[in-house]
């Protein structure tokens, strides 16, 4: 059978939507270290405050200011899937691409000295899969065309307000 | 050391401020597991000996949260509290769903044991084995959702700072008590998320006096390894698609009980259990849904069900209210059993009780104890410190509500939980009071009454119960069947939510233990060893007592006496339970159990489980 060819992908999400199963966490660490670990996951749940439950990881900038910033070169740019990939035996774990990022989406390796971003599971997220079998449906697959990804990388904090704010309204100014 | 388990254990002494770790043997862990089981076993080691003597909110009583195996491999974390319940003066494992298991697990820990009391209010902060007690003095008095902002932002800053180049840190787990345990309230909880709790055995008092206002924790290691991972891989998968199926279960949860269990079994609480049916259509589950949720699924790691929604009263007296659902316990205890039938006063005073960091079913429990004895002209206006506790009139159950946490007037006697109130009362007024104490054991009944019989609990459920009102730990014959205790001890001790568990083969959590450990467990295998290990132990904890209070199962294995009035309305009308039967099934039970007449755990069958010491302390109860 021919390989089908891969095509540059985004993940849209919907964010309100999220249950906060970590479902996504389960299966990235699953995936890409072999066992279920929360912290090394590549996308990870944040709850600042309860309810305001969102998944935060790369989105894949048009202009990728992570790879920009990284002082070895060890960030690339998958022509396939459009993902970062990281080359574990080049990163330094300096910081730069977190700081470098709008939305501090990188994040360390808790046990090893090397960077976590997401890689798109090389065209395939697995963090997708278990969103949509479980019919949350916060992540979706999508073809990456040229739309303002960007915008999507956002702190821990502006997203927790915006969400927080949807949900509960001035209310919300309480637990921020 | 056996797969599955982190290995080690916290021992935080608040008097000394010393923290170690420890262990425990194997042969422990394989009979005892963790969770329930193992809380029941650290207690007895520790305190047996003195059990009678040692007061629940004491400095000598032990407070545990504590993990099982499953714990984070079973879809739906649940982190076990447990220590010497000031509701029952026994052992309850009262368990809170949430994320602090898994991070706890993650930091390396299985548990942590609190001994002493500190001086002063004091918070843990635990990352990895970097364990550190800090001042609680800012966070002392707060409510639930100020205690998570300030505690969670707190510890987030204190992470950053030590590890700069991290990245941005996820919030730490926490699980604390609101004023309600600071007051040492006998019905107060520990609480996780704003709305979780750790209700039933009144830990929340037992934190409260030791000065322990929170516990935070971030893991960042991986679960421990296990012995079969594409196992529990497939397994997981099972237990996600079979909850994917209930399509009704995840779009509900347990709301759907408020109208439900009335009008359809007759077996929710309405007016204080003086009728356990109701018709009303607006306290419906679609109107919760259409009206008060902003958020229709919330979970816990893990979970593919979802049970948890989110409520907000978005406009009139009671704007700003926010809670989960509310599930159906307390739609049942903070709403019909208080003759509320309206969604926005029932979203509003589950809101104060979360806030204030009580237990929705043993407040809404006693609190409707109290507004019967008004209804009955027992307590007056000036007993109520002039509240009209009138059915149906939310304000004034707000009102006591925090009078209850805070201690204050009438609410310091109803904060005893409603036996103690009851016995107080009786006193006073120089009545039975207990008459009207829907209760067993100290701990108030859960939201399912038996009279109709067409809901889960059977005639015994409450009567030989370890756990006293627990409808989470109901019990019934066959001892290796569904309907026992004995399959919720399991529950409870591998430490993971039950309620994805319905309609999965029963052996799965079995197997899913034997993929996690390396050990193989039937269900056959558990139930006659571990489990009754534990549920002897529970018993002897129950029986033995004090100081305060003891439980003589003559006196006390029966149901709370509203059980045999006849059910007055609905389709079950005239229905209620049959003393004879429940004294004729409680001999069955004593027997499968391996207790003597009087409900004495037997020299034979404690002796045949290696409990030499408990058939010695029960020597003088027989």
């Amino acid at each position: 059978m021919a390989k089908k060819k891969k095509e540059p992908i985004w993940i849209a999400r919907e964010l309100s939507k999220c249950s906060g199963c970590r479902k996504c966490e389960i299966a990235c660490s699953l995936f890409h270290e072999k066992s279920i670990w929360p912290e090394a996951s590549r996308i990870r749940i944040f709850m600042l405050v309860p309810g305001a439950d969102f998944p935060h990881f790369c989105a894949q900038c048009e202009d990728y200011p992570c790879v920009q910033s990284c002082p070895v070169k060890a960030l690339s740019i998958s022509k396939e899937t459009g993902a970062v990939l990281v080359d574990n035996e080049a990163c330094i774990a300096c910081g730069k691409c977190i700081d470098a990022c709008p939305g501090r989406v990188p994040h360390m390796h808790p046990k090893e000295k090397r960077i976590l971003i997401c890689d798109l599971c090389n065209g395939d997220p697995q963090c997708v899969k278990v969103c949509q079998e479980g019919g949350w449906n916060v992540l979706k697959k999508v073809s990456r065309g040229d739309r303002p990804y960007k915008l999507y990388a956002r702190t821990p904090e502006e997203t927790t307000r915006a969400l927080a704010l949807k949900m509960y309204g001035e209310k919300a100014e309480e637990f921020l | 050391m056996i797969l599955g388990y982190a290995g080690k254990f916290l021992e935080v002494n608040l008097s000394t401020g010393k923290i170690k770790e420890t262990v425990f043997d194997d042969d422990v862990l394989k009979d005892y597991v963790g969770g329930r089981g193992l809380a029941a076993k650290i207690l007895w080691d520790r305190l047996g000996s003195k059990w009678e003597n040692i007061d629940p909110l004491g400095p000598e009583n032990i407070l545990l949260f504590l993990t099982g195996p499953l714990t984070g491999y079973f879809p739906g974390g649940r982190i076990c509290v447990s220590g010497k319940s000031p509701q029952s003066n026994g052992v309850v494992g009262s368990t809170v769903a949430g994320e602090f298991g898994v991070e706890l697990r993650c930091a390396g820990y299985d548990g942590i044991i609190v001994s002493g009391e500190a001086k002063k209010p004091v918070y843990l902060f635990i990352k990895d084995s970097d364990v550190v007690l800090r001042n609680a003095e800012h966070v002392w008095g707060k409510d639930a959702k100020q205690t998570v902002k300030i505690l969670t932002k707190e510890c987030r800053e204190l992470l950053k700072k030590r590890f700069p180049l991290y990245g941005e840190w996820k919030e730490p787990a926490l699980l604390y008590i609101g004023q309600a345990g600071e007051n040492k309230v006998r019905t107060a909880v520990v609480a996780a998320k704003w709305t979780h709790a750790a209700g039933y055995g009144g830990y929340g008092a037992v934190m409260g006096s030791k000065k322990l206002k929170a516990i935070a924790v971030k893991g960042t290691g991986p679960l421990p390894p296990v012995a079969d991972k594409e196992k529990i891989k497939r397994l997981i998968q099972i237990v996600n698609d079979n909850a994917y199926d209930n399509e009704l279960w995840r779009r509900w949860g347990t709301g759907g009980g408020g109208y439900e269990f009335g009008a359809k079994t007759s077996s929710e609480p309405v007016r204080n259990w003086q009728d356990e049916w109701h018709d009303e259509k607006g306290y419906g589950v679609d109107q919760f849904e259409n009206k008060l949720w902003i958020k229709q699924s919330w979970s816990d790691f893990g979970c593919p069900t979802c049970c948890m929604k989110i409520a907000m009263v978005k406009n009139g007296k009671f704007k700003g209210a926010i809670t989960d659902n509310p599930d159906y316990e307390m739609q049942a205890y903070l709403g019909t059993n208080l003759g509320i039938f309206v969604p926005e006063k029932n979203v509003y005073l589950s809101t104060l009780a979360d806030d204030l960091g009580l237990c929705g079913i043993q407040t809404g429990n006693v609190m409707g104890f109290a507004a019967e004895l008004f209804q009955r002209g027992i307590l007056k206006r000036d007993d109520l410190d002039g509240i009209e506790l009138k059915w149906g009139n939310a304000e004034a159950f707000a009102n006591l509500i925090k009078k209850i946490a805070f201690r204050e007037g009438v609410g310091d006697l109803l904060a005893e939980g409603i036996y103690r109130a009851a016995l107080k009362i009786g006193k006073m007024k120089n009545l039975d009071a207990l008459q009207y104490a829907v209760q067993s054991k100290g701990i108030g009944i859960g939201a399912h009454g038996i009279r109709s019989g067409k809901d889960f609990p059977e005639i015994i459920s409450y009567v030989c119960g370890v756990q006293g009102g627990d409808h989470t730990s109901l019990t019934g014959l066959p001892l290796n069947s569904g309907a026992s205790e004995l399959m919720e001890i399991f529950n409870d001790s591998g430490v993971f939510c039950n309620f994805n568990s319905f309609g999965l083969p029963r052996d799965l959590k079995f197997n899913l233990y034997t993929a996690v450990t390396g050990l193989r467990l039937t269900r056959n295998q558990w139930c006659s060893n571990g489990a009754l290990k534990i549920l002897q132990l529970q018993r002897a904890e129950l029986l033995l007592g004090g100081p305060d209070l003891k439980w003589t199962p003559k006196i006390h294995d029966v149901n709370p006496p509203r059980f045999y009035e006849p059910l007055p309305s609905g389709p079950y009308h005239g229905k209620r339970a049959d003393k004879s039967d429940v004294e004729d099934y409680k001999k069955r039970y004593y027997k499968a159990a391996g207790w003597d007449k009087n409900g004495i755990p037997k020299t034979e069958i404690l002796r045949k489980l290696g409990l030499d010491d408990v058939d010695k302390a029960l020597e003088k109860l027989r």
